[in-house]
């Protein structure tokens, strides 16, 4: 995985609650065996006016202008702002490779569902969390503000303004460490191979019934 | 550290390791695999040259975008028939134990799991998909995860987890007749939020859910995820064991006794702790309907639509096409959904026949569906007559499968089109794009498909 390094990014917002998975990328998108690819439908119902199909290219389909990102002063941006509860639904990690493929690194609103912002770490992408007022402000700030951007420090959890003002966010030791390594997490665990067998051991002698074979 | 909650039981006997940060790994005991988030995690092994720790730990099914009828002729759509089919030369190449598109025992990952027995009481269970806390209803510790999590599982057969904190929802009581567990988590979820439950897991109590057949709290806990929780949980009592007892991954023997004996513990301890607790009393509960376009935005039925005014409502009533201070009932449907993993086991389907038997769906419905969760539920209803009732009536009789629920086969509503659906989800889309789908219990979808339109099932029960 990528390393996350420190970095100024345009501030694009989408200023609603509970932004579900299947808006972010809609489950027809979710038939592609692949990983990459999910920019181009990225909130793909909302940003165009057509409905979009798996293999469709996007280049020539009629834009919403009504939609934020439809919008050129966001043309670019690579922090999405945005409010409570975004990523709620179902858990298809399609939706950080599509926010991912479409350019953004940094997400920011008041709370992140639960699996989404695991997903996000998983891929490279830094969820915030920042209290209500503060998001607010941000807001404001993004409206009024043409071009306006955030530096990200993730090593000393701490959001830059260009006015000087900085905010601190908390993050997961772990979780950082990770992404300022681009760790795979696959091969931390693995590190621990003989403690998982002896662990396994352990449960087989107590839980023998779930280390039955499944026969079809 | 005394009492323990029967979540803190089933994470401490699944934890291989924790670090001083909280970041632990945990044991996975069965991970259940579908077409969908599988074959991105599958691919990930091939590019890194890994195995699965123990292949037959998993059990895959192909279920959300297989179609539920002429199912002989294949999946007609190339996109979907090349997820299947990679699903198929995964599990062969993997090892892992594969249950066929035409066996029997085909159906919904969250209805297969506990109808064969693969999902145990004690387990840990994951899945690439966010209702696999329906598995909590046997006292396991089940949760939805991410492709990324699926390989992990796959290669390493844990997960790096934080622990959650522990939330009761008490619901003292009985439930009214006419009013089911669908109703009943449709309230919470409208009371406590989509949020709510946030990182938490939910463990239902009470009376009202003790008295609850297990296949009602595979309901209440599949929707737990619609509350914010990543898990629900419900405590093994008797049933939970009938349940289990004699399905064909079920431990037998001498095994079996072993098994119950360590069951029976799954049960918080009476002075455990929770972080956090909401009292429901079931004799309260109304049948619900949600009328927007979240779980939470719910109604009582026969409650007028909520008032403009309150956070984001507006793009909510706008979607689904209703004016606020209204009835539902003044909409008329255009579709009726019975199935997906919240509400297609077999007493689902008894008690929609039920409401069904003798009556015609209403001329203005385009389409009124019932779809089996599995190929035994489907297997099950026929000998009991289910089907020919639906037929009679006008329903169509489907084979098993995700269907309408997220409609990513050919199974959809079009734009504008309403529908009384028993899934989980009414986000904008969910069903087909511009489609406005309103959430209930199978005996008021049943209902609203004779009537066309939203009526209350009591007075239609009332009157038998
Ligand atoms: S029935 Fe619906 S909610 Fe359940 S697994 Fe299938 S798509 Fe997901």
């Amino acid at each position: 995985m990528e390393k996350f390094s420190n970095f100024n990014g345009l501030v694009a917002p989408i200023d609603r609650a509970n932004v579900d998975t299947d808006a972010i990328i809609p489950k027809q998108f979710l038939k592609s065996i692949k990983r990459t690819g999910f920019g181009p439908n990225l909130f793909d119902e909302w940003r165009y006016l057509d409905k979009g199909e798996p293999g469709m290219p996007c280049e020539n389909r009629p834009l919403n202008s009504d939609f934020v990102l439809n919008q050129n002063r966001y043309n670019g941006a690579s922090i999405l702002l945005t409010q409570k509860n975004f990523g709620c639904g179902s858990s298809r990690e399609h939706a950080p490779w599509a926010i991912k493929d479409f350019g953004f690194r940094v997400l920011i609103a008041p709370s992140f569902a639960d699996i989404f912002y695991n997903n996000c770490f998983k891929n490279g992408l830094l969820p915030i969390v920042l209290d209500d007022t503060i998001i607010n402000d941000l807001f404001e700030s993004v409206y009024g503000t043409p071009g306006f951007e955030l530096s990200i420090d993730l090593e000393n959890q701490v959001i830059q303004l260009s006015n000087g003002e900085s905010i601190s966010f908390d993050i997961d030791i772990y979780k950082k460490f990770c992404l300022m390594n681009g760790l795979d997490e696959i091969g931390q665990t693995m590190e621990k191979k003989e403690k998982i067998q002896l662990f396994e051991q352990q449960h087989k002698k107590l839980n023998p019934w779930t280390f039955e074979d499944l026969v079809i | 550290m005394g009492a323990k909650t029967l979540y803190d039981k089933l994470w401490e006997s699944h934890l291989v390791h924790e670090d001083k940060n909280g970041n632990a790994l945990l044991y996975i005991d069965r991970q259940l695999i579908h077409e969908v988030t599988s074959p991105q995690a599958f691919e990930g092994l091939r590019q890194a040259n890994r195995k699965p720790w123990r292949a037959s730990a998993n059990l895959a099914v192909a279920d959300h975008n297989i179609p539920t009828k002429n199912r002989d002729q294949g999946i007609a759509d190339p996109v979907s028939a090349l997820q299947v089919e990679t699903l198929v030369n995964n599990c062969e190449s993997f090892g892992v134990p594969y249950i066929p598109m035409d066996d029997g025992r085909q159906g919904i990952v969250h209805v297969v799991g506990p109808e064969q027995g693969a999902t145990l009481p004690g387990m840990t269970i994951v899945c690439g998909d966010s209702h696999t806390a329906t598995h909590g209803a046997l006292g396991a510790l089940a949760f939805g995860i991410g492709t990324s999590e699926v390989e992990h599982g796959l290669v390493t057969q844990c997960l790096i987890q934080t622990k959650s904190k522990n939330m009761r929802v008490k619901v003292d009581g009985q439930l009214q007749k006419g009013v089911t567990a669908k109703d009943l988590v449709l309230e919470i979820i409208k009371k406590i939020g989509t949020a709510g439950g946030t990182g938490h897991t939910i463990e239902f109590a009470g009376r009202a859910i003790e008295s609850m057949s297990i296949e009602e709290r595979m309901t209440v806990c599949n929707m737990a995820i619609e509350a914010g929780a990543r898990a629900g949980l419900i405590a093994v009592d008797q049933k939970t064991i009938e349940y289990v007892n004699g399905r064909p991954f079920a431990p037998k023997g001498g095994m079996w006794e072993k098994a119950v004996l360590y069951w029976q513990t799954l049960s918080s301890d009476s002075d455990a702790t929770f972080d956090k607790e909401v009292v429901f009393d079931a004799a309260n509960i109304k049948p619900q309907i949600t009328w927007g376009t979240s779980p939470e935005m719910g109604i009582n039925v026969g409650e007028p639509i909520p008032k403009m005014g309150k956070d984001g409502i507006e793009n909510a009533l706008d979607y689904m096409g209703i004016n606020d201070g209204g009835s539902l009932s003044d909409y008329p449907l255009d579709k009726i959904f019975i199935g997906s993993c919240t509400n297609s086991r077999i007493e689902d389907l008894r008690a929609a026949a039920e409401i069904v038997k003798g009556q015609k769906v209403a001329d203005t419905i385009k389409l009124a569906m019932v779809v089996p969760g599995s190929g035994e539920v489907k297997n099950q209803a026929e000998s009991e007559g289910l089907d020919k009732i639906f037929v009679e009536a006008g329903f169509e009789w489907r084979d098993p499968g995700c269907s309408m629920c997220l409609a990513m086969n050919a199974d959809r509503l079009d734009p504008g089109e309403r529908c009384a659906s028993t899934s989980n989800r009414n986000f904008e889309g969910r069903q087909g794009q511009g489609g406005r789908t309103h959430l209930v219990s199978p005996i008021m979808a049943a209902a609203a498909a004779i009537h066309g339109h939203f009526v209350d099932v009591r007075e239609i029960i009332g009157n038998d």
